[in-house]
């Protein structure tokens, strides 16, 4: 009895977050604006983070909200305004023909296997590399005991990875020197030079 | 929590597919990237679930990384797309084609 009751919240939960994360996902694909891309993504990242809370990994869904849409899908939006390529562009192009139908269709087949087989797969196969029970009252807590004991080399791994992702980004976006720039400009003025002496 | 965990594995493999398709139809990085995150966010999901059903926390911790590469991914990439708008002022990857014969 207490099982149906719990029951039909659980549903409503599921079906809202499903359609808040495919709903979404569709309008990321489908915007022609790429801020509007960007604002689907925040709707399907808050429906993932409500599909987390829903399956008892309230931390993570947490983070979810704070790196994800609080932090990369800014910085998406940081670059999109900061290029000046927030206007629309036209979808219905298609450069290489026949690709577009090609990907769709292969798209299809793929997503159509991976939907047999998760719907069909019996996923009780006895775990027997069980690391540490998952503990709906202290997620944080069974989550931090296994970052910092199991994966505390990932851990640290992830530590340099984005100190090279920081070094990378900077080294990628700064300006180039000023000497090299004045030297390009040079060349592009010879060059300017020549073509209207020939 | 009665929600069968084939019900989130669908959910996630359609996402999965979305991200995919956007991924090969669209031309702007920009968007090519958030579909990449797309994709991603299907495997967090569905190792969520796994989590769930497995009673093993050891997907979460698997998510937490994902977040973190995920991060530095979108870091670097950007970083590649402002360089590359600074050359070509273009982020359509169609009008990258120097190293076509």
């Amino acid at each position: 009895m207490l099982a149906t009751a719990r029951t039909v919240p659980d549903v409503l939960v599921f079906i809202a977050s499903a359609a808040i994360i495919l709903g979404g996902a569709v309008g990321v694909v489908a915007s022609k604006n790429p801020v509007h891309s960007a604002l689907n993504l925040i709707a399907t990242l808050i429906g993932i983070a409500l599909a987390f809370v829903e399956q008892e990994a309230n931390f993570l869904a947490a983070v979810q909200i704070i790196v994800y849409a609080g932090a990369i899908v800014i910085l998406f939006l940081f670059v999109i305004m900061f290029l000046g390529v927030d206007r629309n562009e036209s979808i219905r192009l298609e450069p290489l023909a026949g690709q577009r139908p090609l990907a769709v269709g292969a798209v299809a087949v793929v997503t159509g296997g991976l939907i047999a087989l998760m719907a069909a797969g019996g996923w009780y196969s006895g775990a027997t590399t069980v690391i540490a029970p998952t503990d709906p009252s202290n997620d944080v807590g069974a989550l931090g005991k296994v970052i910092f004991t199991t994966y505390l080399f990932a851990f640290e791994a992830t530590a340099l990875l984005l100190i090279i992702a920081v070094v990378g980004a900077v080294l990628l976006a700064r300006r180039p020197p000023a000497s090299l720039d004045a030297a390009q400009r040079a060349d592009d003025r010879d060059v300017a030079v020549g073509e209207e002496l020939t | 929590m009665t929600i069968p965990a084939a019900w989130y594995l669908i959910v996630s493999a359609l996402l999965f597919g979305i991200g995919a398709t956007g991924v090969l139809v669209r031309r702007n990085a920009l968007v090519m990237f958030m579909c990449i995150e797309l994709m991603l966010n299907a495997a967090n999901l569905a190792l969520v679930t796994f989590a769930r059903v497995l009673h093993d926390v050891g997907g979460q911790a698997t998510v937490f990384f994902v977040l973190v590469v995920a991060a530095a991914e979108v870091t670097v990439g950007l970083g590649i797309v402002v360089a590359i708008f600074r050359t070509r002022h273009s982020a359509v990857v169609d009008d990258l084609h120097e190293l076509q014969g």
